[in-house]
């Protein structure tokens, strides 16, 4: 099941071609440009890891790139997004966010349901991929 | 951009109207900037000069497919502090810029302690986080020869040289390094490194300035702050470059930048202690006695340790 969040969710994957685009458009717009990553694709997982800092005072794509294939070469199997953040007096959030890597094979969720007084439903998705441990759940 | 045009029966052959294509880069705006704004530095306007129309060329050929791989643009630039150096790697970067060698155009200026880490470990991450700032852009080492200690072998400084050799020969798009600093100390510098000497293409050389140059330099400092000389001020301005180079840490336009900003202080101090009201014009001028309270002028030519008062 291929889990999808932030913009271009409804798109295909992004090449890398395109994410160097989105990441210079970010640059050019003066925005700080983050990557994180985690092995728990839950929805409302809020807790990724950071790569590093948020990249502050980077000009060129070409920079991030570099730290994306370092980031992507060492959590071969993680979820990596990246965000940009615009400091703007106002602003001062995230202007975007998107996927930039999914483990090859993603196992999905499943669906329990609870039945609680009244006949009313209690749902729960839990990711398959969580029954292994931190670091052991996708891949060999 | 390259086009493919391997097959010289391929190549366009209508003639090139170079001249439309150095306008339609706006180099001549950089370059026009560069004599405006920089009061004399003969050679290295020629040299600069010279390496636009090389890289020019160099871009369109690369449009005609003759082109055979990226040039090297890393430089030197030495002379004495205040030449000018960094001011005119500013212009260097927007040249760069324009002629589409760079995509982005920055400069970034580092000098030792921005590279080099104080334990093992630290400076390799410490350099290509600099270089990362650097990329599409320029990397403006100052005093470059600092980075190599050939009295401590296992100072973390090579480790620095070695980064930078690296990315200067195998990610020559991505960005431009200039090495700046004293002339006869980049010289040496270059011998004991012959890695960092054969990577670099352009040696541009800042020759001193002439006391006549530097006085042209504080009219054009004073007249962009709103400020000038009367005229009896102007001729002590002069009197005071030819004694301020005779003595200690003379540095150039720098110096010159140091002794206004005095007589500014000077300037202001006057005009506080003045009685009565006062002329808005007083407020734009620098009078003799601004600068005649300089050290320079109230003491014995003597004096080490002295410092641009
Ligand atoms: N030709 C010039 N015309 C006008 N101003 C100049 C000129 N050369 C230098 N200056 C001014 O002098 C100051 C010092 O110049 P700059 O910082 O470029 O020198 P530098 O060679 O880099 O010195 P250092 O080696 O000490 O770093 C700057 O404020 C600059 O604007
Ligand atoms: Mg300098």
């Amino acid at each position: 099941m291929r889990v999808t969040q932030g913009c271009f969710s409804y798109l295909p994957d992004l090449t890398d071609e395109q994410i160097s685009k989105q990441i210079q458009y970010c640059l050019d717009n003066g925005w700080a440009v983050n990557l994180e990553y985690t092995d728990d694709p839950h929805p409302r997982n809020t807790y990724w890891e950071m790569w590093g800092l948020p990249m502050f005072d980077i000009r060129d794509a070409k920079a991030i790139m570099g730290e994306l294939s370092d980031c992507r070469r060492i959590h071969t199997d993680c979820y990596i997004r990246l965000s940009a953040f615009d400091a703007t007096n106002t602003w001062e959030s995230l202007r975007i966010s998107f996927i930039v890597q999914r483990p090859a094979d993603e196992a999905g969720f499943m669906l329990t349901r609870q039945e609680i007084g009244g006949r009313m439903m209690r749902y729960e998705t839990r990711a398959y991929g969580l029954q292994k441990p931190e670091g052991a759940r996708y891949g060999d | 951009m390259m086009l493919d045009h391997a097959d010289p029966a391929m190549r366009p052959t209508e003639p090139i109207d170079l001249k439309a294509e150095f306008a339609g880069a706006g180099i001549s705006e950089v370059l026009d900037g560069l004599e405006r704004d920089l009061v004399g530095l003969k050679p290295v306007k020629a040299r600069i000069r010279e390496i636009a129309a090389l890289l020019l060329v160099e871009r369109v050929r690369q449009k005609y497919g003759y082109a055979t791989e990226a040039p090297t643009l890393h430089m030197s630039f030495t002379g004495n502090p205040g030449t000018g150096k960094t001011t005119v790697a500013l212009r260097m970067a927007s040249i760069l810029k324009a002629l589409g060698f760079v995509r982005q155009g920055q400069l970034i200026s580092v000098t030792r302690d921005d590279l080099v880490g104080q334990y093992i470990g630290h400076t390799a991450p410490k350099t290509k986080e600099i270089l990362k700032k650097a990329i599409g852009g320029v990397l403006f080492i100052d005093e470059a020869y600092y980075l190599y200690r050939p009295d401590n072998e296992r100072d973390y400084g090579q480790e620095a040289i070695e980064i930078l050799l690296q990315v200067m020969e195998n990610q020559r798009e991505d960005l431009v390094v200039i090495l700046a600093g004293y002339a006869d100390r980049m010289d040496k510098f270059f011998t004991l490194n012959p890695g960092f000497r054969s990577r670099i293409a352009h040696h541009i050389d800042f020759p001193d300035y002439e006391n006549a140059e530097l006085l042209s330099i504080s009219d054009t400092m004073l007249q962009r702050q709103n400020y000038r000389f009367t005229p009896e001020a102007r001729a002590v301005m002069d009197r005071y470059i030819a004694r301020r180079r005779e003595r200690p840490y003379f540095s150039n336009a720098r110096s010159i930048r140091n002794a206004l900003d005095r007589a500014r202080l000077r300037q202001a101090n006057r005009l506080i202690a003045h009685d009565g009201l006062i002329d808005p014009a007083m407020l734009t001028m620098i009078e003799p006695e601004d600068l005649l309270g300089s050290r320079v002028f109230l003491e014995a030519d003597t004096h080490a340790g002295e410092v641009d008062t």
